[in-house]
């Protein structure tokens, strides 16, 4: 079997070694170890990586398979990595290991959760290795589908009501995907040859100018919605706010992923003239997302709104730098994936610690949490501080590397937009620090004085995200070689037009 | 054929019928009176056949058997569903449609 | 000598941080704060030696014919933008980093062996001193930087330090609400030192501090930039948005309003970053690109940093006068101070005497940070003693506090400019250049001495002199390890005028010649010897001549104790104009007006749905009239077309 495969595989035999699993505890144990082998997988995919990089590989996609799956449709089984989905890869085992840890106390159908959120993981890997945009949409139908079911049935607050947005609107972004795969699918045998649904196949093929202009808003709105693009956002803060705790750090922390990723691996990669004749229209987008989401979030009340909001703000900027098409903004554009992953399934984890112990998430009902629970306090403004973009942790060398980047365009228009999402540092500060100082700081309150301390499956659970983000932030350099080796040659089609 | 009488007006009579039957059919709500609507669209075709038979090829003899049959099958019909129609009074004592949605629940 | 022992200078305090961070419960008084001390000291004496071997030449390149180079000890590319554009981490040694290594170090020790005695019984005293480290680390990683984004880097981390150490007391709201406007405020400035380095990075092509200060490069910006807007070259620009940042940090008019309220933190922590390093981060900033801003449009960048220094030295100097709480009447003083400074370096030139202001405004950073951070440690002492921060609670207290007393004694005489303290060298040489320069600025710098001598006097009389108030516990002197900083700070103070910055710290790194100019010398003290007589006669014994004072300039003094209300103004248009008129509405719109489009689409389907459901009968009549109605359309259709 080969070393992406497992990928789809070992979740589904997770899956069904907890279909024969009986017993509270044992599920969680079977959870844990089906995704610690899971994170052994991704880093050893890693070594592997490097090593045939190392080796002087140099193909754009390394680990290729291809297995015919629908002939007349000429649909494969095709998968492959590159750096970023290497790196993706690793983001989502080590958020759903994390993810199980967080979820170590939920005692009500653990067993269906568990399965549910591994086959939500099962669909996240399967997109990212798909290198056949047929197969790759059908991953991303798996990954959404458990959602509902994760948020409708574990959630809290007017769950259906969120899971039913939540989904309904994931489903119109695909509707609108399905569009513009097959506008590509049937635009790829223009030069003579098979129709196909494989990405580097396509990529050779000069799609026609009027079909990029038409297929290109579908495909990006298409990836950008589950990557909360305004005004697609809103299924955002009520989603997060009703899931449970490891959906929203899944969610957040991997699922809005697959915009950015799906816009750069095909909407721009396949459509790169319809990029530029959209780049503007769709810029003003994504800037009104990353100035809106933060100064939304400055008069928020409650914790997950907040996170939810300062995720808009923060992937508005992964849009942006995507759109802004250079090689330095889109390795900011990567690295702030990679980042906000870390940063915000912490704060989603942090935030089911704090209301698993508070039973409210009204900032106004808290205060002085630090005093209580020094260990989650201090993680609480650790979060804060790596989410403002403090240097040291991974925001600042994602963010550094798309302002610089955006400050390659000199002209009037980029300048606005680039001072427009620059100055979204400041109002972050103001609501992070707004929501530390609320809650972890400020006199004790007396009906919080007995909280329980930190428990060991928390510390797990929250030390390796804040480990991750440190490793960005310190070490930006050994993430940017891969990022911008695997950039290369999905950019020249872009830069050439 | 008819001396002094063409095809247009049998064919218009036939129309007529049917179209009494269709309007019948559409707007009665007893059972009894749908059944005979749905006599006369009948009726109407068997006419149909016959005239056109007549008139256009007076050497074949398809549209009268045609006819025959149809006559024949709207006859079973007829049986079989006053034999329903009589087993559902019995049920509901009533023969109008709208107080026969019981099954729709 | 190999330097490359220089990244020890960086490597210990973090360790301090994590070692102490790491074990805040397991460590407990007062061994953390030993640790702490004893680490620092150590960074202490590295830092010594680095700038010990800088200055005599021993240090590989230091010199060459005569001129301090900027060297670089190591350099390594930590993001990499393109060929010429990219962030390094690095140290870099020049005399205002080897002059820096000192101060820093210097104070921290102190602050930290302070705290020792200082912090006795807090609850969060590991914390602290892991603070303490986090702080000093990045005031270090500040000054050793390479290039200007390495720069942007530490003076984030620094201000992330700031912001823990004032939120010390974190269950004070009022120390929250400090520390968090701290930190915005700065923030908010960051964000034009932001755009200001972005600018700096796309037009000027590099962001390394050797490139920046060649002069040659400088001269082929000028030729390559001319002017866009407002008559100044885009590169101006940049370095205006720069200098926004550092007057953030440095609490310049009209971003101050963070540090008076930054003095809910520790007393040591005051001292440490809220007078002696953090604040001055912002001087270091212009001293550090002076090149630039000297030879860029004839200097247009550095006008603007004269005046705002000059206005806000004055500023400071008024709102001083009315204050009661001791800190912050010394943190308007560290504000008018920095003011002077930077003004400082505003007027002077580049080379040769030309520079003299350059060399001065280091001298003053210097030694202002050997006597402010003893005035606010003293002034801790005295807090320490009467358990209040307000003078109406002090007096008398030269009998209970003698080390307290002669000390801070010695930092008002110095901070006055009376000779041969240090603040009397350094300050004249700021007059001197201000009146080679620029009347005005001279002017005001003029009379800022005399204020300067007046408050720190009124304050000095007020808490040693006065009448005794009844006080609940007889004060008592401080522990040693809170007296002997203080004696050693004492020390620095009274020699450290006597250094020969002008060898050693100049804007082009080669020697000028100074002399005492007698007659601004002889002006300035007796200005100071002026203030400082008013301020005896005013305050030495309980009388009412204040009161009267104070009546007499009625409104004037009320807006001058409400600091002329701009932190009113500041907290209308965050709170009236920014949180209810765009955030709230913002959210308001989200929810109300997006969302509810949304949800729209979605009502929209379910309502159509349920119009529609009625066709669906069941009744075979209602689906014959539908078949009858169709076939009667498409008839008609054919009719009429075909």
């Amino acid at each position: 079997m080969d070393i992406l495969s497992l990928f789809v595989i070992v979740p589904v035999l997770t899956v069904i070694a907890l279909m024969f699993t009986k017993g509270q505890n044992n599920y969680r144990v079977v959870t844990a170890i089906g995704s610690g082998v899971q994170l052994i997988m991704a880093f050893n995919l890693l070594y592997q990586f490097l090593a045939i990089r190392e080796a002087g590989n140099t193909d754009t996609m390394v680990f290729m398979q291809d297995y015919m799956w629908f002939k007349s449709m000429n649909i494969h089984y095709a998968i492959g990595v590159d750096g970023i989905s290497v790196l993706m890869i690793m983001l989502t085992s080590i958020i759903v290991l994390a993810g199980t840890f967080i979820s170590w106390k939920v005692d009500d159908l653990a067993k269906e959760f568990f399965i549910f959120l591994i086959i939500l993981a099962a669909g996240v890997y399967g997109f990212f290795i798909s290198i056949d945009l047929f197969t790759m949409f059908v991953f991303y139908e798996i990954a959404v589908i458990p959602m509902y079911l994760l948020i409708g049935l574990w959630g809290s607050g007017p769950r259906e009501y969120s899971a039913m947005k939540l989904t309904l609107m994931l489903m119109g972004a695909s509707a609108l995907l399905l569009v513009a795969i097959f506008g590509l699918y049937f635009n790829s045998n223009v030069d003579g040859g098979a129709l196909t649904f494989n990405i580097f196949e396509i990529s050779q093929v000069n799609i026609p100018v009027e079909a990029q202009k038409l297929f290109f808003p579908l495909a990006f709105i298409g990836f950008a919605v589950i990557g909360a693009l305004f005004p697609f956002h809103t299924w955002s803060p009520d989603g997060h706010a009703s899931a449970p705790t490891a959906v929203s750090m899944l969610h957040a922390g991997v699922l809005m992923k697959l915009g950015g990723y799906g816009v750069f691996r095909i909407a721009m990669f396949l459509m790169p003239e319809g990029a530029h004749y959209w780049s503007e229209f769709f810029m003003i987008l994504a800037v009104i997302g990353v100035a809106y989401g933060a100064i939304a979030a400055v008069s928020q009340t409650d914790l997950k709104y907040i996170n939810a909001y300062s995720s808009v703000s923060h992937l508005g900027m992964v849009l942006l730098a995507l759109l802004m098409m250079n090689e330095v903004a889109w390795r900011g554009a990567m690295l702030q994936s990679l980042s906000h992953g870390f940063i915000t399934s912490l704060f989603f984890a942090l935030i089911g610690i704090v209301y698993g112990r508070t039973h409210t998430r009204d900032i106004a009902k808290m205060g002085g949490l630090m005093t209580i629970m020094p260990i989650i306090g201090t993680l609480y403004v650790i979060a804060g501080m790596a989410n403002l973009g403090l240097p040291g942790f991974s925001g600042f060398a994602a963010e550094m590397n798309i302002f610089v980047g955006a400050f390659q365009h000199p002209d009037m228009f980029h300048r606005i937009i680039t001072i427009i999402a620059v100055s979204a540092i400041v109002t972050t500060a103001v609501y992070m620090l707004r929501l530390v100082g609320k809650i972890m700081m400020g006199p004790v309150m007396e009906e919080y004085k007995h909280l329980p301390a930190i428990t060991w499956y928390e510390k797990a659970g929250t030390f390796v995200l804040v480990l991750f983000s440190m490793l960005i932030g310190i070490f930006p350099f050994f993430w940017s070689d891969i990022i911008d080796e695997a950039i290369k040659p999905f950019i020249q089609g872009i830069l050439s037009v | 054929m008819i001396l002094g009488v063409s095809i247009y007006e049998i064919l218009t009579l036939s129309t007529i019928i049917f179209f009494i039957g269709v309007y019948g059919f559409v707007t009665r709500k007893n059972l009894i009176g749908m059944l005979m609507a749905v006599e006369l669209i009948l009726n109407s075709t068997a006419l149909n056949f016959v005239a056109i038979n007549k008139y256009l090829y007076p050497d074949l003899i398809e549209g009268g058997i045609f006819s025959l049959f149809i006559i024949a099958i709207a006859a079973a019909e007829t049986a079989l569903a006053l034999a329903i129609i009589i087993n559902l009074y019995r049920l509901v004592m009533s023969l109008n449609t709208d107080n026969l949605e019981t099954m729709k629940n | 000598m190999d330097s490359s022992y220089t990244i020890l200078i960086l490597l210990i305090p973090i360790f301090t941080f994590f070692l102490l961070g790491f074990n805040f419960k397991r460590i407990k008084e007062p061994t953390s704060g030993i640790i702490g001390t004893a680490l620092i000291g150590t960074t202490a004496l590295i830092s010594y030696f680095t700038a010990f071997q800088y200055f005599t030449g021993a240090m590989k390149g230091a010199i060459v014919d005569g001129v301090y180079q900027k060297v670089y000890t190591m350099n390594t590319v930590w993001i990499e933008f393109s060929d010429t554009l990219h962030i390094d981490m690095g140290i870099l040694i020049d005399p205002i980093t080897a002059m820096m290594l000192i101060v820093v170090p210097t104070i921290s020790l102190m602050a930290n062996m302070y705290s020792i005695g200082y912090m006795h019984g807090e609850s969060g005293y590991t914390r602290f001193f892991a603070y303490l480290s986090l702080f000093t680390f990045s005031m270090l990683g500040l000054v050793l930087s390479t290039n200007i984004f390495m720069i942007y880097i530490f003076w984030e981390m620094v201000g992330v330090s700031s912001y823990l150490l004032i939120g010390y007391y974190y269950n004070k709201p009022s120390a929250v609400l400090a520390a968090k406007k701290a930190f915005i405020v700065t923030r908010f400035a960051d964000f034009g030192f932001l755009m200001g380095i972005l600018m700096l990075g796309y037009y000027g092509g590099s962001w390394d501090f050797k490139v920046l200060s060649d002069l040659g490069f400088i001269e082929s910006l000028q030729q390559a930039y001319g002017a866009v807007f407002m008559g100044l070259s885009v590169i101006t620009w940049a370095l205006i948005l720069i200098f926004m940042g550092g007057a953030g940090k440095s609490a310049m008019f009209p971003l101050h309003i963070w540090l008076p309220d930054a003095m809910e933190g520790p007393t040591p922590v005051s001292a440490l970053i809220h007078a002696a390093t953090m604040v001055v981060a912002g001087v270091f900033l212009v001293a550090r690109l002076f090149g630039l801003f000297h030879f860029m449009d004839d200097g247009a960048a550095l006008t603007v940093v004269a005046y705002v220094g000059a206005l806000s030295t004055l500023f400071a100097a008024i709102i001083a006068f009315t204050q009661h709480d001791i800190k912050r009447v010394l943190a308007f003083s560290t504000m008018s101070q920095i003011g002077y400074m930077m003004l400082a370096l505003g007027v002077s030139g580049y080379s040769g005497h030309d520079g003299l202001g350059f060399m001065a405004s280091m001298f003053h950073l210097f030694t202002h940070a050997m006597f402010k951070a003893l005035l606010f440690l003293g002034a801790g002492s005295i807090i320490h003693a009467v358990h209040s921060n307000y003078m109406q609670d002090m007096g008398g207290l030269r009998k209970y506090m003698p080390i307290t007393h002669i000390t801070f004694l010695i930092a008002a005489l110095a901070i006055s400019g009376v000779p041969p303290l240090a603040g009397f060298w350094s300050k004249d040489e700021i007059l001197v250049a201000a009146l080679h320069d620029n009347t005005l600025i001279f002017a005001v710098g003029y009379i800022v001495a005399g204020m300067t001598a007046f408050y720190m006097f009124r304050l000095y009389f007020r808490i040693f002199w006065w009448n005794e108030p009844n006080y609940k516990h007889t004060p008592h002197e401080s522990t040693n390890t809170m007296t002997i900083p203080l004696i050693v700070l004492a020390v620095m103070t009274i020699v450290s005028g006597f250094i020969p910055f002008h060898n050693l710290v100049t804007a082009d790194g080669a020697h000028i010649e100074t002399h005492i100019d007698w007659a601004t010398a002889g002006a300035s003290v007796a200005v100071g010897l002026v203030g400082i007589l008013i301020a005896m006669f005013m305050y030495k014994k309980e009388n009412t001549i204040s009161k009267r004072f104070r009546s007499g300039f009625g409104n004037f003094y009320e807006a001058a104790f409400a600091k002329f209300y701009i932190d009113e103004l500041y907290m209308f248009v965050t709170k009236k104009i920014i949180f209810a008129k765009i955030s709230a509405p913002s959210a308001w719109f989200d929810r109300n007006v997006v969302d509810a489009s949304m949800n729209g689409v979605g009502n929209g389907t379910v309502w159509i749905a349920e119009k529609i459901k009625g066709l669906q009968s069941g009744k075979v009549q209602d689906y014959a009239m539908f078949f009858i109605s169709g076939v009667v359309v498409i008839a008609m259709l054919f009719w009429f077309f075909i």
